[in-house]
């Protein structure tokens, strides 16, 4: 009876490994990815993407967004946003729509939507 | 945000602890209120109705007394004059029941289903009196209720007209299963249906354990010039929140990725145009955030600086204790003229 468990126990993975790949993926997926909203004069306003994973290609992610939300923006470098990684700006507010392009899986970049924390009012 | 917006919140799923289910509302006057009981309407707020409701055990007692008052007149031989004895006491227990009208009906209805076996058995008496002295739940009563259903179906056979219909009706009228003369037994789940429904209409404060509503004024919000935004109560709204006002400044300037400063009344001027929906906006999620206990829902709680720079959340009614994020900033785009940022 004992030994067939034994042997279940033994086929079964190293927990401490285990438990060291888990939490090296819970600080990956608890790397936020912020979207916030700035204004600007009038009604204008700006949307900024801090956070996406570098295993993306932010450039390509830009010239996609810009297409498809039809407005421009940049590609803000770690020198200037001060540590923050590459930050994508746009022109406008564009949350709810670059929300929906981060989690889509088929046009868009398919994350989990849990770690996308939209800022501002 | 618009998903917990739009998640209509059900008391089914009152045990989870998700927080995202819980449904924020702001009512007409403004006022942010987190509404997660969809069946209490005739309350407002938690605030509004705590100090008009009794609690419960003396709503209960006013409850039992209703219908026990009648039960307790062994000596009156038929159900008639003990039934008389309920309109004294019905006021008792009606001043504090939100839905007066119908209540009324049905604890009348009650008593007098009450009285009529009180002069025929003496088995029920008994029980009726226990109930006053222990001031039990209203559980017991439904118990009681069916006990008395059930002595009546054994001993006097001819008033159990057996039929065997669906188990339905509607309790807060009386009618079907739960009319004063039936004497079919109602089965449990019906019971504890009509157990909470009672107990949310006459007690939100109970029935809602934690999910009770919250409410803080509405920020006001005024516009000085074309370029900034004052948010006048900001001290009041703190004070409601018990959070540092630096905190929530903190965190709307955060949020709001923008500057601003305290003038000399302690009001709130924000750089930029914001309205007041905004704001109520920002408020909601800083509560969600940084003022709700996630175990218990309930917004008594404490935030407090714990040893090593995190902040913590100490809930005041369930004693639960949980980190909370510090406020970032986070990227803030460099917005105006460059000239201006280098000088």
């Amino acid at each position: 009876m004992s030994g067939p468990i034994e042997i279940q126990n033994l086929k079964s993975r190293d927990p401490f490994a285990e438990a060291d790949e888990d939490s090296g993926q819970t600080t990956q997926t608890q790397e936020y990815i912020h979207i916030r909203i700035q204004q600007r004069n009038g009604r204008k306003t700006l949307t900024t993407v801090q956070g996406i994973p570098s295993k993306f290609d932010h450039k390509k992610i830009l010239k996609v967004i810009k297409k498809e939300f039809a407005c421009n923006g940049t590609i803000i470098s770690d020198t200037e946003s001060k540590g923050m990684g590459e930050v994508i700006q746009l022109q406008g507010d564009h949350r709810a729509k670059i929300r929906e392009f981060l989690i889509n899986p088929e046009t868009g970049l398919g994350l989990d939507e849990k770690t996308i924390k939209v800022h501002g009012f | 945000m618009s998903a917990e917006d739009s998640t209509n919140y059900r008391r089914a799923s009152r045990k989870s602890v998700q927080f995202t289910d819980e449904k924020l509302v702001v009512d007409a006057d403004g006022s942010v209120t987190m509404v997660t009981t969809p069946n209490d309407d005739s309350k407002e707020t938690a605030m509004s109705h705590t100090p008009r409701t009794p609690p419960l055990s003396a709503a209960l007692g006013a409850f039992t007394d209703g219908s026990s008052a009648p039960a307790t007149e062994p000596a009156a031989a038929d159900g008639a004059p003990a039934a008389e004895v309920n309109p004294s006491a019905d006021p008792d227990g009606l001043d504090l029941s939100l839905m007066k009208k119908k209540k009324k009906k049905v604890k009348k209805e009650e008593g007098d289903g009450d009285a009529a076996p009180a002069g025929d058995d003496g088995a029920i008496d008994l029980t009726m009196k226990k109930k006053k002295k222990k001031k039990v739940l209203k559980e017991d009563d439904e118990f009681s209720k069916k006990l008395e259903a059930l002595n009546l179906e054994g001993g006097e056979s001819a008033e159990a007209a057996a039929e065997e219909a669906p188990q339905e009706g509607d309790m807060d009228k009386g009618t079907g299963i739960w009319s004063h003369d039936e004497t079919r037994t109602i089965n449990y789940d019906l019971l504890l249906n009509r157990f909470f429904t009672l107990l949310a209409q006459k007690n939100p404060d109970h029935a809602s354990a934690g999910q009770r509503s919250y409410k803080i004024p509405p920020p006001q919000c005024l516009r000085e010039g074309n370029k900034k935004t004052i948010f006048a109560n900001l001290p009041e709204i703190c004070k409601r929140m018990k959070r540092a006002e630096e905190h929530v400044t903190a965190y709307l300037f955060a949020e709001l990725g923008t500057s601003g400063s305290v003038d000399g009344s302690r009001r709130l001027v924000i750089k930029g145009r914001f309205q007041q929906k905004q704001i109520e906006n920002v408020l909601r999620t800083y509560i969600i955030e940084y003022v709700t206990c996630k175990t218990c829902r309930s917004p008594n709680t404490e935030l407090s600086k714990g040893e090593n720079r995190l902040y913590f959340i100490t809930c005041n009614s369930c004693g639960s204790r949980r980190s909370v994020q510090p406020i970032k900033t986070g990227f803030s785009a460099q917005v105006g003229k460059r000239k201006k940022m280098q000088a």
